[in-house]
């Protein structure tokens, strides 16, 4: 390696430090501020005898603010959008792979474009809607409209692992006498199993992220993480350090699922646009 | 049995459709509410026809707001894409620094927007905020980030570019290791310069994975809602009051209901509008890439 070679070696390295530096260094600092005693959060910036308090207030108590609630709260609502997500969005996603058929391409695009539709337009009819049904603050509510965001994710990412599996696997389990539904409920849906997994997972970030949903269409029952981590900046005195534990906390699961679906996150957030 | 089959994937995809009509009908709904004056103030409302639409582009907040939501979404776009291929590229180049960072890459997108937001909104506080301090030395203290107009903007586009640069990066770096090796290695014989390689091969040859990003984040920051809410919530002023704040700000704070819609519906008639150039233009650049390789 020449001597030039290895300089422009060093320099890209430092400017790949540089971004990353930019990248990680607010959640390193909310993990800083989260362990630094309330009374000091100003004062001593770089030295603090840490403390877990924040934490313990956040998960206890909440100060007046009932964080762990929202937390189940994103829990539940996350997994009931994704659960009827996956039951509805499996079926169509093979059928639109498998068969070409009248108006597929139009209900595949539909479903695409509501990933450019404003929320706010059909939030405000909705609000309006749910005030009437009983709907508003509920969990059915929530799922309802959240399964706004991860059914298309579900249809179009699942459509490319179906078209990518070949037929005659299937048409062989119809030649051992398997019905059309076996062979997809024990042949495909399994081959799959990986893109399930993950599709399963992306979709769950994506629900748990969202943040307009519940800040118009829930109050405080089904009130997620997204709007309850910003109550501690609220009222008289903005509790920072509570803020940077809810922060963190509320990050938590997204980031723990993240990591375990890597692999497959290129072709879940480009909606199948690009294969990797 | 005939008639069975070709009602096969209908049946398939009604539950799917069903819930479809879930957006579709309060869609429709809110198209039809703007033909009113529907507000708090107004329970049993006239049919206006299309006057909340004159209204909305004859005022200047509409325009104000127009404008800042293009300035940002057209910011954090080209930022996010010259930063998130700068970043690709560096990465592909594989270094043993570059394979540790890359495992943190996407980290940042997997914090909701609103959580970033947070997170910076603390970070950013004049005087207390760890920004103030590291810049303090500098020279640049006491620049009140989120307080000034030219501020709280550049602030709000800097947690989009931080929340989704990965994204690009993402796309970009997938289509560096899916790029064909052979027109690589027939320049190299040729003994064609690094530059010349990147200019005529890399970028024709990643152009579409870039699009597929630039259509992304293009389309998603002009819809841009949480950051902002929990930056600045559109001010100081009306500086970062973007489309869909101003419509929360009109439908849900005013209660006027129709109002606040009839900023929601010009601005998906934009988006949708914009959508369809920047797909069509992504066909033409995915065939000539087709070509290239």
């Amino acid at each position: 390696m020449s001597a030039r070679e290895r300089l422009a070696g060093w320099l890209a390295d430092a400017a790949l430090l540089l971004y990353f530096l930019f990248a990680l260094f607010p959640v390193a600092w909310m993990v800083v501020l989260s362990l630094k005693p309330s009374d000091q959060l100003f004062s001593t910036y770089f030295s603090f005898t840490p403390t877990l308090d924040s934490y313990r207030t956040v998960l206890g108590d909440g100060g007046g603010v009932p964080f762990t609630r929202f937390f189940l709260n994103s829990l539940v609502v996350s997994v009931g959008a994704v659960a009827l997500s996956l039951l509805v969005g499996l079926p169509a996603a093979y059928a639109s792979a498998r068969w070409r058929f009248r108006g597929s391409e139009h209900l595949m695009f539909t479903l695409l474009s509501f990933r450019f539709a404003p929320e706010l337009t059909v939030i405000i009819p909705l609000f309006v809607l749910y005030q009437e049904l009983g709907l508003f603050d509920t969990y059915v509510g929530m799922v309802w409209v959240l399964q706004l965001v991860t059914l298309p994710l579900v249809v179009w990412i699942m459509r490319s692992y179906f078209a990518d599996l070949t037929p005659e696997l299937e048409q062989a389990a119809l030649l051992d006498g398997y019905s059309r539904t076996q062979a997809f409920l024990r042949v495909a849906l399994p081959l799959v199993g990986p893109g399930i997994a993950a599709v399963s997972l992306l979709a769950f970030i994506f629900a748990w992220n969202n943040f307009v949903f519940p800040l118009i269409l829930t109050s405080h029952d089904a009130q997620t993480v997204t709007v309850g981590a910003l109550s501690f900046l609220g009222g008289d005195r903005p509790r920072y350090d509570l803020t940077a534990a809810a922060a963190l906390v509320s990050a938590v699961p997204p980031l723990l699922l993240a990591l375990t679906i890597q692999r497959y996150l290129v072709r879940g957030l480009s909606l199948g646009a690009v294969k990797s | 049995m005939e008639v069975r089959r070709a009602a096969r994937p209908y049946l398939l995809v009604v539950p799917a459709l069903l819930l479809t009509c879930g957006i579709l009908y309060p869609f429709g709904l809110g198209l039809y509410y703007t033909l009113f004056d529907f507000s708090a103030a107004k329970p049993q409302p006239d049919m206006v026809r299309l006057h909340n639409y004159g209204t909305l582009l004859t005022e200047d907040a509409f325009w104000n707001s127009a404008w800042v939501t293009v300035l940002y979404a057209v910011g954090a776009a080209a930022v996010e894409t010259v930063l998130g291929v700068a970043v690709a590229l560096l990465l592909h180049r594989s270094s043993p620094l570059g394979r540790v960072l890359e495992k943190v890459l996407i980290l940042p997108l997997m914090i909701a927007p609103v959580i970033a937001a947070i997170m910076w909104k603390l970070m950013l506080q004049p005087s207390v905020g760890v920004v103030d301090h590291l810049l303090a030395p500098l020279g640049l203290g006491g620049v009140q980030w989120t307080d000034t107009p030219a501020g709280a903007l550049l602030s709000s586009v800097a947690v989009d570019v931080w929340v989704y640069t990965p994204f690009v990066a993402v796309l970009a770096l997938a289509g560096l290791r899916s790029l064909p090796a052979s027109p690589f290695e027939a320049a190299a014989v040729d003994g064609a310069g690094r530059w010349y390689t990147f200019r005529r091969l890399t970028l024709p040859m990643l152009w579409p994975y870039v699009m597929v990003g630039v259509i992304f984040r293009f389309m998603d920051s002009l819809k841009v809602f949480d950051i902002i809410y929990a930056l600045t919530e559109g001010g100081p002023g009306d500086s970062t009051m973007v489309l869909q704040i101003r419509a929360y700000l009109e439908a849900i704070r005013f209660q006027r209901y129709s109002f606040g819609i009839s900023y929601t519906i010009v601005l998906w008639a934009v988006v949708y509008l914009a959508a369809t150039v920047l797909v069509r233009r992504l066909g033409r650049v995915q065939r000539k890439a087709a070509e290239a390789t």
